[in-house]
């Protein structure tokens, strides 16, 4: 198994399903009235997250418990590096604690390779978000996600069409999902207004759409992008909330555009009332919460996959 | 040997046929069977078979951070580097804290390049205030001052209104300055951190289009043409800006430009690797840039190579990219690279880096004594390159302060070997000389 998870990339076929499957038999636990593993017994995971993000941090902090690792979690907010500490010297406090994993979320674009290459720390490193860069266990997750509904729990995507709708170019989701469902042969469609497309798209394993309407009714799955408001009005990139949501958010008339089986997904946080309403948002066919708990399992797939095969805790 | 003659034996002047070259009281006062005959039986003699003489290099864009960012880079560690990389004078950019803006800065900077005794400094002025992009600067000020500031840039900003710019280049024209624009729309770039394009998409890091260089220089261009003034455009780093400056000199317009080596080599490709050692302001662009870059310089296109020598402390660059400052080192490479990316590639020859690296940044920064050619009669500032030589660059080899080489590790061709100014040698054997202390009498 690879030493990091930096990108979705760096999961060829076989790699990927072997997340998914360890994730399949992983969620099992999740029924069980005692849902510890003592797989990770010994070892330190550390959550390293300079950005906030409440669902993520926790899902990875489930995931690492269950696994019976020692979780020291530390937040940008309130912590040394609030007052100028260095990524590197955050980086040389961890190591020095004797962590074995980092699972880092950044609001800058490729902190968690600059950890993983700089000889800074030994363990492994996984992006838990890079700025606008990747997001690859959401991907992982979405993918399970995917597979549990379109495919029947085993095997890859193949031939499964998925829609992606909405903020690409800020989206780590997005780039992490284009580069994994094509890894495991689904079909993606990338829908989003011209301007929230980043440039060189068409090189990506990805065919892309202006148009939502469309796209829908060739959709197996329709995955849902956060739209900060922002972006519209001041940030020029749409004219306002109201015209995006009329043009790329997704409501009742939309879902009816949908197949029967489609399912509705998003990674949240959830903008209800702009790219997602709340009638979709709570549809039976809306698999949201779900995703949040098939993120344990994947995360506890890829941390048992990442640190059992290295040396240290319980293998030693 | 600071007054004394120096003899050098065997040297090829641009390449061409060994011959021998006399130095003497800060000139070149004999080339050939004359040099010999005429050198005094107690003048140094460096043997400089196998090596390529060329006028002593000119910078037009060197980063030297005193005063402000003495962490960085000083004026004396500055022209160290210089020296080594066989440059004879540069010129040191405005953004200092404080800004180079009055005469009283620049006079300072011009001082200590005195003092420090190692290259000729040349400060460039600031267009505006504070390079504030407001308000202009007291630009005749700082050239009738005694650093006959003769080039004005807001360098690291782009003076991106048009009516301010072009008051600039108009009220320059009083004094034959020149306008060093650093080409960057500033709209287009907010937050930039590398070239626009498909790896910028995948990378997820703010792009820095091609065009928003290009819309600022054809801008420029246009405006210089009206007025009637000198443009010089900094760092061009695109194929689109390399065809308007092309455009612009078939009309016979004032427009010089610049190009950086590692623009000549590195491609945005490495910014894969998120290491800030090559994040720099223009950024690296394409492949395609790179080639257009080349035939430029080589057709005239461009006029000179300058370094955009641009130290950080290790803090700054040993970071997450976005966190990053911008700029790479520059003067103890450049030759190495110019020979690698134009020489040993046949693009130009030792007389056409000589013209793009030392007498046309003279010409265009209005140097006095820099550039000239390697004859009788002229000032004695002239390098001995090793064309030769290859060595693996090292970064805690270099004399800057700083240590944001983006060629650490690299092989790159050629080494100075040594470096005259008026006539004293700077370098010898590679390895800085150190001035005789003023006042000792000799």
């Amino acid at each position: 198994m690879i030493r990091h998870l930096l990108s979705a990339a760096d999961l060829d076929h076989p790699q990927a399903l072997r997340v998914l499957d360890t994730a399949a038999e992983l969620l099992a636990l999740a029924d069980r009235p005692i849902k510890k593993l003592p797989t990770l017994r010994g070892r330190t995971v550390v959550n390293l997250f300079f950005e906030d993000s409440t669902r993520t941090r926790i899902s990875f902090e489930a995931a690492a418990k269950r696994l019976s690792a020692d979780v020291i979690t530390f937040s940008a907010k309130g912590s040394s590096v609030s007052k100028g500490e260095s990524l590197k010297d955050t980086a040389l406090t961890l190591q020095a604690l004797g962590a074995d994993a980092v699972i880092v979320r950044h609001q800058s674009s490729g902190a968690p390779h600059r950890l993983a290459t700089s000889g800074w720390v030994d363990g492994s490193v996984i992006n838990a978000g890079d700025g606008t860069h990747e997001h690859p266990t959401q991907a992982l997750l979405d993918a399970f996600t995917l597979r549990r509904h379109l495919a029947g729990g085993t095997g890859d995507l193949d031939g499964c069409r998925v829609t992606i709708v909405g903020d690409v170019l800020h989206s780590r989701v997005a780039r992490s999902n284009a580069l994994l469902l094509s890894t495991l042969g689904a079909e993606v469609t990338l829908v989003a207004p011209p301007t929230l497309l980043p440039v060189g798209v068409q090189t990506w394993p990805v065919a892309t759409s202006y148009d939502l309407d469309g796209s829908l009714p060739k959709s197996d799955a329709v995955m849902m992008l956060r739209v900060q408001r922002e972006r519209g009005a001041a940030g020029g990139f749409f004219p306002s909330p109201r015209e995006y949501s009329r043009r790329y958010g997704i409501d009742a008339r939309r879902m009816a555009l949908l197949p029967e089986h489609a399912i509705v997904m998003h990674p949240g946080p959830m903008n209800r009332g702009v790219e997602i309403t709340a009638e979709v948002a709570d549809h039976p066919r809306s698999v949201i919460v779900e995703q949040v708990a098939n993120g344990v399992a994947v995360r506890m797939a890829v941390l048992y996959l990442l640190l059992s095969g290295s040396e240290g805790g319980q293998d030693r | 040997m600071p007054n004394g003659s120096t003899l050098i034996r065997g040297v090829r002047p641009l390449g061409a046929k060994p011959t021998d070259l006399l130095l003497a009281n800060g000139t070149l006062v004999a080339t050939g069977a004359q040099a010999a005959a005429e050198a005094p039986a107690d003048a140094n003699v460096v043997d400089a078979g196998g090596l390529v003489a060329l006028p002593g290099l000119v910078d037009l864009h060197t980063h030297l951070r005193e005063p402000g960012r003495e962490d960085a880079e000083t004026v004396d560690s500055g022209t160290r580097a210089a020296a080594l990389g066989g440059f004879t004078a540069v010129h040191a950019m405005a953004n200092t804290d404080p800004v180079a803006d009055t005469a009283g800065v620049v006079e300072q900077v011009w001082r200590l390049g005195r003092e420090a005794g190692w290259c000729d400094v040349q400060p460039v002025g600031a267009v505006t205030i504070g390079i504030a992009g407001q308000r202009l600067a007291e630009l005749g000020a700082m050239a009738d001052s005694a650093a006959r500031v003769r080039v004005f840039s807001d360098d690291g900003h782009c003076v991106s209104d048009a009516v301010l710019m072009r008051r600039a280049l108009e009220y320059v024209k009083a004094f034959d300055g020149v306008v060093a624009q650093h080409a960057q729309e500033p709209r287009l770039t907010e937050g930039a951190q590398m070239n626009e394009g498909e790896l910028s998409g995948r990378l997820g890091l703010t792009g820095w289009p091609a065009v928003a260089e290009e819309a600022i220089v054809a801008r420029d261009v246009l405006l210089a043409a009206h007025v009637g003034s000198r443009l010089h455009v900094c760092h061009v780093s695109t194929a689109g800006s390399v065809e308007i400056v092309r455009w612009a000199k078939s009309k016979g317009w004032g427009v010089t430009a610049e190009v950086t080596p590692h623009h000549l080599l590195l491609t945005d490709d490495l910014a894969a690797s998120y290491d800030p050692a090559f994040k720099v302001n223009p950024p690296l662009r394409t492949a395609d840039d790179v080639q257009a870059l080349r035939a430029g310089l080589a057709d005239g296109t461009i006029d000179a190579v300058a370094t955009d020598h641009a130290p950080h402390p290790v803090e700054d660059k040993e970071c997450e990219w976005s966190a990053a400052a911008m700029g790479m080192l520059g003067l103890e490479t450049a030759l190495s690279v110019v020979q690698q990316t134009m020489v040993d590639t046949g693009l130009l020859d030792w007389a056409g880096v000589a013209d793009r690296m030392s007498t046309r940044p003279a010409v265009i920064g209005r140097v006095p004594g820099q550039g000239r050619p390697l004859a009788a009669g002229e000032p004695a500032n002239l390098v001995l390159v090793d064309p030769d030589a290859q060595r693996t660059v090292r970064a805690d080899r270099l004399s800057s302060l700083s240590r944001n080489t983006p060629y650490a590790g690299r092989e790159l061709p050629g080494h100075v070997i040594a470096t005259f100014l008026r006539g004293r040698a700077t370098v010898l054997a590679g390895a800085l000389v150190q001035p005789e202390p003023a006042g000792v009498l000799r």
